[in-house]
């Protein structure tokens, strides 16, 4: 229980639309340890990405952080104002986006937004940042780091878009990476450099990085805790091992059933049947149970509440 | 709050319709455009110094819609009115646009002319009521023309590309350099003044936005798969450009269309202010604004009311393109 | 980025053929013998049928108006290029020298409103998208867009009527660009006056691109906000200002710059509107009395010029937006 860096409690977070209230996240618990890589695994809309905004509460409207704590360095996140928070942006976590591309000022050039993470946050002179920057560029191996330096983002390969993006984010060693689906829009074969790249970031610097991904098969390689969320909930929680070898909720089961070649299935494609749920209108009882294969009428009857089952092994499930 | 139905039968204009509807000021300038409309066509029978059914000697007369041979030049206000073996009923402003009254000029509003009246006598009310007929009659033929000219160009330059896009391009580059205000200006200080040769005019030289606007949609959607199934059932180049291609472009050019209407009723005051809009009598808001230059010390009716009516009204269009425009966009959805 | 440049001066070229060949067709298309019109400078009356078609004939040859088409056009192209246009019907004197008359007072109007345009719609606009939905971005955004659909000629008049003597308030001149005795005044003097000349023509030709690009600022800033690299700025730590004048202007402000190219034209036609209704002698006045009096050459010079300055204008805003973009310019690396 030592070793806590980052405690979210009791998260909920709702966009406030014509359609009526988007329940985004639902009363959210989650932790990072030091040095973990902890993976959030979900369909797309299942909240994943919302999580991860209000850490830095870069939340967008209509989206309302509606209660809960974010734990960081004895403070609570969610608390500070805007100075405070410049000062954990960027510094002590940080953040990078799904498409590179987009993420990057097409105006300016790449070294000048490099820059300046240092220049408003460090008092330090120009000249030792242009040789800081050209180290974090080398960090990330980028083979022309002088060139890349005087490039515009549009001139560069999506791979080297990214791997600016992680030199953006870590260039003042903060203590927690957040990724949000950072190789989604990139080729599989740049999509694993990409990871590599992470993974020995992580080791030099002994990073937290908070994963978020809807593909499951990727925190196999990567993540040491996994959470799965569905409809703007936790559902499990569990080390990776233990969520591959006994994944107890069936939303998990059916994730890795899709995953082509689980188990040496190669023969047929699983999916998993109907919708996401709208979050807007929420039945009591288990989210799940619409498109669960197992579902009883214990499940529809009441909320459930998620527990430990096994050692360090939560899930939201009574089956 | 709304419901989030199971959309069975999803219909994209009702779709566009429900999203332009929240845009509240919108829907109300769409009253008033058809408030408008309907004064525009109902004029005669709202504005008139002639009855529009009288009853004399036991026969029933329709003097608004008909010339009677035994009635010309008649002054019927004079002849119905102590005449107790008539009976009639007079439209409820009951002066024509162009009957003037040199007792009675340049008075200001008061309860016999509502709006006051011109250097001639004529009523402005009933000036403004028939001004409407040419402003509205403009704004549509004049876009229409332009609408004619640029679906055309700019589907045939979206659609074949090539060489025959260069060439199109160049020509609506060459066009939209013209100085419209005073090419139109020339061409109809050549010309007999007539509305038609106002409605063709302002519609020739406005048709250079729409054009660029289909031939950007055309080229978009002329490699949609929908596109290719088309040409591979064989059908002709026309029947693709008009009844596939074409629908699918028109949204924006709603849009287009709609500012368009405001643009060329402003266009039309601004010729008629100039005295070179329609021929007198003929009364148009631009020229009564016209007259209101000479006397502008002190008929503050005669600037008020025409520049107010043309103000509205080219407010109301502009709100409803803006708000089809907003229900368009697929980012403002909420 | 060079090539780019060079690529789009290229692409002009045939536009301004063309601009030039229609020009020339519109010239001879005009009613009357252009050998005629000059003769009306030369010979005050016709004394006789039989002097008259002589001299026309003699003019005829002198202007080499009996040669084909084709040389008339290169020769009409070559005096252009001197700016060489001829001489006006109505005043007899060359258009160059009216020219020159008349360019640098509508300069005068043109340059100062479109720096106060500049100067005031930037801030409002990049402010009204920041305070997006509070009470100001909502008061100004209703106001823009009613100064948008304001009729010039209605404003001109109001304020005329309002501020410029008679029944009301007597605050402004309403004619001419200086009072009659300036030519006696000190400098000072003779600015203020001119300034105090300027304010309500100023305000008429400020108020309408203003609230366009008001409007255009406040669209572009809110589309660039919702962009993904702003939400990497804030999340980096920056600061707000950091974020909104660095990140956010510098992209939002591109396609305003470009504006620039397009209001090139208007520098030397000036407000038709404008000009006449506060009698300025300026571009606009000019082009204005040369279609009443059917001042073919005058005219033709006129739209003749327009055309190019379109033309260049839309050139330059072309490369403007290359150089101020670098996706534009810079092609792809590795």
């Amino acid at each position: 229980m030592k070793n806590i860096l980052l405690e979210i409690k009791n998260l909920s977070v709702s966009f406030f639309t014509d359609y009526g209230e988007i329940k985004a996240v639902r009363n959210l618990n989650l932790t990072i340890k030091k040095g973990e890589t902890v993976g959030i695994v979900g369909e797309s809309g299942c909240g994943k990405t919302i999580t991860a905004l209000s850490i830095l509460n870069l939340v967008p409207a209509p989206g309302k952080i509606l209660q809960g704590e974010i734990k960081f360095e004895n403070k609570n996140l969610l608390s500070l104002n805007n100075e405070k928070l410049r000062e954990i942006r960027g510094k002590k976590i940080s953040i990078i986006f799904q498409d590179p591309m987009a993420s990057l000022n097409p105006v300016l050039k790449i070294g000048e937004q490099l820059s300046e993470v240092f220049v408003f946050h460090t008092e330090l002179k120009k000249d030792k940042i242009k040789e800081k920057v050209l180290k974090l560029l080398k960090n990330v191996k980028i083979p022309n780091p002088e060139i890349v330096y005087n490039s515009y983002p549009h001139q560069l390969s999506g791979g080297m878009q990214q791997r600016v993006m992680i030199a953006m984010a870590l260039a003042l060693n903060p203590k927690i990476l957040i990724a949000d689906e950072p190789t989604t829009s990139l080729d599989v074969t740049i999509e694993s450099e990409i990871l590599k790249l992470l993974y020995s970031l992580k080791k030099k610097y002994n990073l937290s990085i908070l994963f978020i991904t809807h593909n499951m098969a990727l925190l196999s390689q990567i993540a040491d805790r996994i959470y799965v969320m569905y409809a703007g909930e936790i559902v499990e929680e569990a080390k990776k091992e233990e969520l591959f070898k006994k994944p107890l909720h069936p939303y998990t089961k059916a994730l890795l059933e899709a995953i082509p070649g689980y188990k040496n299935n190669y023969k047929k494609l699983n999916y998993i049947p109907g919708e996401i749920p709208n979050n807007i209108n929420i039945l009591p009882g288990c989210t799940f149970y619409p498109r669960c294969k197992f579902g009883k009428k214990i499940c529809y009857e009441k909320d459930i509440e998620i527990f430990e089952k096994s050692k360090n092994h939560f899930v939201r499930c009574v089956l | 709050m709304k419901k989030m139905n199971n959309l069975t039968h999803f219909s994209y204009s009702k779709f566009i319709w429900t999203q332009f509807k929240k845009n509240k000021l919108a829907y109300y300038s769409l009253y008033l455009i058809f408030f408008l409309i309907i004064l525009a066509v109902l004029a005669p029978i709202i504005s008139n110094d002639k009855p529009i059914i009288m009853k004399y000697k036991n026969k029933l007369y329709f003097p608004v819609f008909k010339e009677y041979p035994e009635f010309v030049g008649v002054n019927f206000k004079n002849f119905t009115k102590n005449n107790k073996e008539i009976w009639a009923v007079f439209p409820p402003i009951k002066y024509s646009p162009t009957e003037y009254d040199l007792a009675s000029i340049l008075i200001p509003p008061c309860k016999k002319h509502l709006l006051g009246t011109d250097d001639s006598g004529r009523d402005i009310l009933a000036r403004i009521i028939y001004g409407t007929r040419i402003s509205l009659s403009v704004g549509f033929i004049a876009t229409g023309i332009s609408l004619l000219i640029g679906i055309l160009i700019g589907a045939l330059a979206g659609y074949y590309g090539g060489k025959i896009d260069i060439i199109l391009s160049r020509f609506i580059e060459i066009i939209i350099c013209f100085p419209t205000l005073i090419l139109i200006l020339g061409v109809l200080a050549i010309m007999k003044q007539s509305i038609f040769t106002i409605m063709i005019i302002i519609g020739i030289f406005g048709w250079t936005g729409i054009a660029r606007l289909v031939r950007a949609e055309f080229l978009k959607l002329k490699n949609q798969e929908f596109v290719i199934a088309a040409k591979a059932l064989g059908l002709s180049d026309i029947r693709i450009i008009f009844n596939h291609i074409l629908p699918n472009a028109l949204t924006p050019v709603l849009v287009s269309a709609t500012f368009e209407v405001a643009g060329a009723i402003l266009l039309e005051s601004t010729l008629s202010f100039l005295g070179l809009g329609v021929p007198p009598p003929t009364p148009s808001w631009g020229s009564i604004l016209m007259q209101a230059h000479d006397y502008v010390d002190f008929a503050w009716w005669l600037i008020i009311f025409p520049g107010l009516s043309i103000f509205l009204t080219v407010t109301a269009y502009n709100l409803v393109g803006e708000a089809l425009r907003d229900a368009i966009d697929p980012r403002l959805r909420t | 980025m060079k090539e780019y440049i060079i690529r789009r001066l290229l692409w002009t070229i045939p536009t301004l053929i063309g601009i030039t060949f229609i020009t020339f067709i519109i010239m001879h298309l005009i009613p009357g013998d252009p050998a005629a019109l000059k003769v009306r400078m030369g010979t005050e009356g016709l004394k006789s049928d039989e002097v008259a078609r002589q001299i026309i004939e003699e003019t005829r040859k002198m202007y080499g108006l009996d040669k084909p088409l084709y040389v008339q056009y290169l020769k009409w192209i070559k005096s252009i290029i001197k700016l060489d246009f001829g001489y006006s019907l109505k005043d007899r004197r060359s258009i160059k020298e009216i020219l020159k008359e008349r360019v640098p007072v509508t300069l005068q109007l043109s340059v100062i409103s479109t720096l106060l345009v500049y100067l005031i719609s930037i801030p409002i606009g990049v402010f009204s998208a920041i305070k997006q939905n509070t009470l100001f971005d909502k008061i100004v955004t209703i106001i823009l867009f009613l100064l948008y659909s304001l009729p010039s000629f209605w404003l001109a008049i109001l304020l005329i009527m309002f501020l410029g003597g008679g029944e009301y308030l007597n605050i402004f001149p309403i004619y001419g660009l200086s009072s009659d005795n300036a030519a006696s005044f000190p400098l000072w003097k003779y600015i203020l006056d001119r300034i105090w000349h300027l304010v309500l023509p100023i305000i008429c030709l400020t108020y309408g691109g203003l609230a366009y690009i008001s409007r255009y600022a406040r669209a572009g800033m809110l589309e660039v906000i919702r962009q993904n690299y702003i939400k990497t700025a804030y999340a980096k730590g920056l600061p707000e200002k950091i974020v909104i004048f660095k990140h956010s202007l510098r992209n939002a402000l591109i396609p305003i710059i470009t504006l620039l190219g397009y209001l090139l034209p208007s520098f030397f036609s000036g407000s038709i509107i404008v000009e006449n209704i506060f009698s300025i002698p300026g571009m606009g006045k000019l082009a204005f009395e040369a279609v009443l009096s059917r001042d073919y050459p005058l005219i033709m010079a006129i739209i003749t010029i327009s055309s190019f300055l379109t033309l260049i204008g839309i050139l330059i805003a072309d490369i403007l937006y290359a150089i101020v973009d670098p996706r534009i310019s810079y092609e792809k690396n590795e």
